[in-house]
């Protein structure tokens, strides 16, 4: 286990001789400063609503690899005053899906700071997080003595076909998406790394009914305070030391967790499946993107009748999708 | 002013400020204690801070750990300054800066002197009240704890070990009967007197400091020798969890502190504007004498005590994975399995919905796909009917089926026909109510017109994974509430089975069965059951139909180890 860390950590060493900084106001982080760390290409058009969200969650600073927009992503994020930006032309996939880029950057910058990992489409939700802001939810976090903060990805889907959702930028991608399956979810122990392996929603549903072991997995880790030695083993979904894998009770007992609202499947979805697909720069090279181009002409609908509509999070809290634990 | 405030305070100097002043502006002297670790500069601002102020003292400084003797000695230090600097002061009342007073200054200064000779006191023997942490209550008065919890616990944990091993046990000062409660109290002039002036205060404060977190003990044990009456609770509205931290509020609990009337809470979340901004509160709603009431905020963090704990019976989720047999039940409510009932009766599903309220379920684990009873080809939470998806995870399909429908109580049919993956977790779990007609498969086959020798392999096959089901259900493990009955007992008497399903599911709605749903025409099957024992595949499971059997019967054979089934 050790040696796979260390491992990690050198490749990310190594990976880290691709990164350009172009906007580095890292000057600028307090101690306790709250931070968020992003991979992201060719997003521009979900930026502004992005920073915004999560700025009013309360994250203090951003920390962004940009893998060569062609948007003008990039020169819009170097202009924002709390984020610092780097840019790579190198592969996605080589980098361990990004990674290892982040990797480097957060055994840089994030020592003792309590640390958000999530992708562009990722909205993270917490029990309170419409009264408390993150900065509670750290703070009671150290009083507990936990370093770690377990989110399951929640996919959000509109009504009706998925080229239905016209997303604008700026737009709260959920205005347009936010339909969601609420008890389909299956989940196996990882014996090795001790994290719970969660796979289910629309996509096993729609997509990967006939081949469910290849369903992606929901199961993620976005909250952490980091450490120096700590490294993400597969994108958020587990880290090590895997003693931070152990997000969830084992004697019956609920542990606080939160959701993240994935808001991929817009407009935007199609044509950048088939992109991803031509791309094969994605996990499992892409299958999952491949996948979805094959039914690329049936433009998927992933509703159905039994879709519940997203409120807020108690609403995910009753649901038994995410718990408040012992916070209240 | 009649009372005077002890502050102790570590940290967030910015808040503690704000409520020394308001405890001053209020009328009462404050001696504040802050913690020795704190460094000297950051001391000398809050200090200064405070300078124009006259009804504040700064006493000498103690380190003070978590669990440790320090923060008694700075009670104790603070205490005896205050003592001797304002001697008009009645009551004393200990706080921190993370306490927040929600009552005006004025409305304790009235309650405590309504209230002129009472120590309120929160002070509970160990004898007669387990107190829930660390799994240590006697023994921390029994044991010595000279290793701090917090930055020594191998060796805290090992000296403990040592010591039970060892069958140590210290000997409690003459006098002393251990008492233990919230740190937080309110004592009156004569009884803090007394307990810092007792002559053998010396002896006390030895043992007391090798006791593990005295502050929970050490007045609350004292208190029990000077006073002379004794509030056993706390005027500081204090939760804890289940670790023993204390809970936090934050703005969204504004209302409810309100409406709580209590006059001081611990502990605010120092970023909370809103609890600041709202408290303390300078108009007075209550009358003078309001008690405090907290019966709200009990229920709310003792049901999060309980959610950490226990948690929501039958999800399975993120943060909630019981290890195998932790469960609590698996499932989140109570379910019932029909196994040959509907070959016995091919209507049985709608028969027995329409007469309970229960969700009938087809084959759930049919082999072509889940057969909702919708029909439809998804469900509740999102269920699929995918035969394959099941199956990549046929135990927590269940348990998302009974957790999505918890609600109502929900049925299916089972078969040895379908997929057996569960059959280990139905067996286990409390939740389950398992009904068998064993034998029952050979209904269809009968009625499919086929001669014995055709489907004798297949009536070998049933037979086999039926018997391997009912050896579960038999097992020692199996702790569902299972009733077995042959094809034969069940058509003798079905009505009094239907009965007791329609009750068990339905209670006391249920009604009495008049009628009973149509039942397959069985007319000949003993000799097809007969035709297929001459074949040598003796279906043992059927029991012996007695419906004019067209060869006299035989005995009922028992299992035999050459019949014919698939290990």
């Amino acid at each position: 286990m050790r040696w796979q860390r260390k491992r990690w950590k050198a490749r990310a060493r190594l990976k880290s001789r691709e990164l350009t900084p172009v906007a580095n106001r890292t000057s600028q982080i307090a101690a306790n400063d709250i931070l968020l760390f992003c991979t992201l290409r060719n997003e521009d058009v979900r930026l502004p609503y992005f920073l915004s969200y999560y700025r009013n969650l309360g994250v203090d600073h951003f920390i962004l690899v940009d893998n060569d927009s062609n948007d003008g992503g990039a020169a819009y994020l170097a202009n924002q005053p709390d984020v610092s930006l780097w840019s790579t032309k190198a592969g996605y996939g080589d980098a361990r899906y990004g990674v290892d880029w982040l990797t480097y950057l957060q055994g840089k910058y994030a020592d003792g700071h309590w640390a958000l990992t999530v992708d562009v489409d990722e909205f993270f939700v917490y029990p309170f997080c419409d009264t408390r802001p993150i900065r509670a939810l750290a703070d009671w976090l150290d009083a507990c003595e936990v370093r770690s903060f377990g989110a399951m990805l929640l996919d959000m889907y509109p009504k009706g076909p998925v080229s239905g959702a016209v997303y604008s930028r700026g737009q709260d991608p959920l205005e347009v998406a936010n339909w969601f399956d609420a008890g389909n979810y299956i989940m196996t122990r990882n014996k090795l790394l001790r994290n719970l392996w969660i796979q289910g929603g629309p996509r096993a549903r729609v997509f990967f009914a006939e081949k469910p072991k290849k369903a992606p997995a929901l199961n993620k880790i976005p909250f952490v305070k980091w450490r120096k030695p700590y490294a993400y083993v597969s994108s958020t979904h587990m880290l090590l030391p895997r003693g931070l894998n152990l997000v969830y009770d084992q004697s019956g007992g609920e542990k606080t967790s939160g959701i993240l609202l994935h808001a991929k499947f817009l407009n935007t979805f199609n044509e950048r499946a088939s992109q991803e697909a031509a791309r094969a720069e994605h996990y499992q090279k892409g299958q999952e993107y491949q996948s979805y181009a094959e039914r690329h002409g049936a433009d998927p609908t992933l509703w159905s009748q039994w879709s519940e509509q997203y409120i807020n999070w108690r609403q995910l809290e009753m649901l038994g999708l995410m718990s408040k634990g012992n916070w209240a | 002013m009649s009372f005077g405030v002890v502050m102790l305070v570590h940290t967030a100097f910015d808040r503690a400020e704000q409520m020394v002043r308001h405890w001053v502006y209020g009328g009462c002297p404050v001696v504040v204690h802050v913690d020795a670790k704190v460094d000297q500069p950051a001391y000398d601002v809050f200090k200064q801070a405070l300078g124009d102020l006259e009804n504040v003292l700064f006493c000498q400084r103690h380190r003070c750990e978590w669990g440790g003797w320090g923060l008694v000695a700075a009670s104790q230090t603070a205490a005896t300054l205050l003592l001797d600097s304002f001697p008009d002061v009645r009551h004393v009342y200990l706080a921190s800066g993370a306490c927040l007073p929600l009552r005006p200054v004025t409305e304790l200064a009235d309650y405590l002197k309504a209230h002129p000779d009472t120590d309120f006191i929160e002070s509970a023997t160990t004898a007669d009240v387990p107190w829930p942490v660390g799994g240590l209550d006697r023994e921390r008065f029994t044991l010595m704890f000279p290793f701090s919890w917090k930055k020594q616990r191998w060796l805290f944990d090992r000296f403990v070990k040592l010591q039970q091993l060892l069958r140590y046990r210290r000997k409690m000062p003459e006098g002393l009967v251990p008492h233990m409660g919230s740190q937080w109290w309110c004592l009156t002039r004569q009884t803090l007197r007394a307990i810092l002036d007792d002559p053998k205060r010396g002896i006390y404060d030895r043992f007391f400091k090798l006791v593990w977190i005295p502050d929970e003990s050490y007045y609350q044990t004292l208190v029990r020798v000077h006073a002379t009456r004794i509030e056993s609770r706390s005027l500081t509205l204090a939760k804890f969890d289940f670790q023993g931290k204390p809970h936090i509020f934050y703005d969204d609990h504004t209302a409810l502190l309100m409406r709580s009337g209590c006059f001081v809470a611990r502990k605010a979340w120092p970023h909370a504007e809103g609890l600041y901004q709202s408290f303390p509160r300078q108009t007075t709603e209550f009358l003078p004498n309001q008690e405090p009431n907290t019966a709200t905020i009990d229920r709310i963090f003792a049901s999060a005590v309980d959610r950490r704990l226990r948690g929501r019976h039958g999800l399975f989720m993120q943060s909630r994975f019981p290890n195998r047999d932790r469960e609590n039940g698996l499932a989140a409510a109570p379910y019932s399995v029909f196994q040959g009932f509907d070959d016995v009766f091919p209507d049985f599903a709608t028969w027995l919905a329409k007469r309970t309220e229960a969700q009938v379920h087809g084959h759930l684990f049919a082999r072509d796909r889940v057969h909702f009873a919708s029909g439809d080809t998804i469900d509740r939470g999102g269920l699929s009917d995918s035969a394959r998806l099941r199956d990549y995870n046929a135990r927590m399909f269940l348990t998302n089926l009974i957790w999505n429908g918890r609600e109502t109580h929900q049925c299916f049919q089972f078969g040895p026909a379908d997929a057996q993956d569960i059959r280990w977790m139905l067996a286990k779990d409390t939740q389950a109510r398992i009904w068998v007609i064993s034998g029952a498969w050979a209904v269809p086959l009968f009625l499919s017109r086929r001669s014995a020798s055709e489907v004798r392999a297949e009536a070998a096959r049933l037979q086999g994974i039926e018997h391997k089901f009912l050896n579960v259900l038999r097992s020692s493990h199996a702790r569902a509430r299972i009733q077995i009955m042959t094809l034969a007992e069940f058509v003798e008497a079905p009505t009094d089975v239907l009965q007791a399903i329609i009750d068990e599911i339905a209670g006391h709605r249920g009604s009495a069965v008049t009628e009973l749903p149509e039942m397959a025409n069985i007319a000949g099957l003993p000799a097809f059951l007969q035709d297929l024992k001459n074949q040598g595949m003796h279906p043992f499971l059927t029991g012996q139909l007695s419906d004019k059997p067209a060869i006299p019967a035989r005995r009922q054979a028992a299992p035999k180890p050459y019949v014919i089934g698939r290990k």
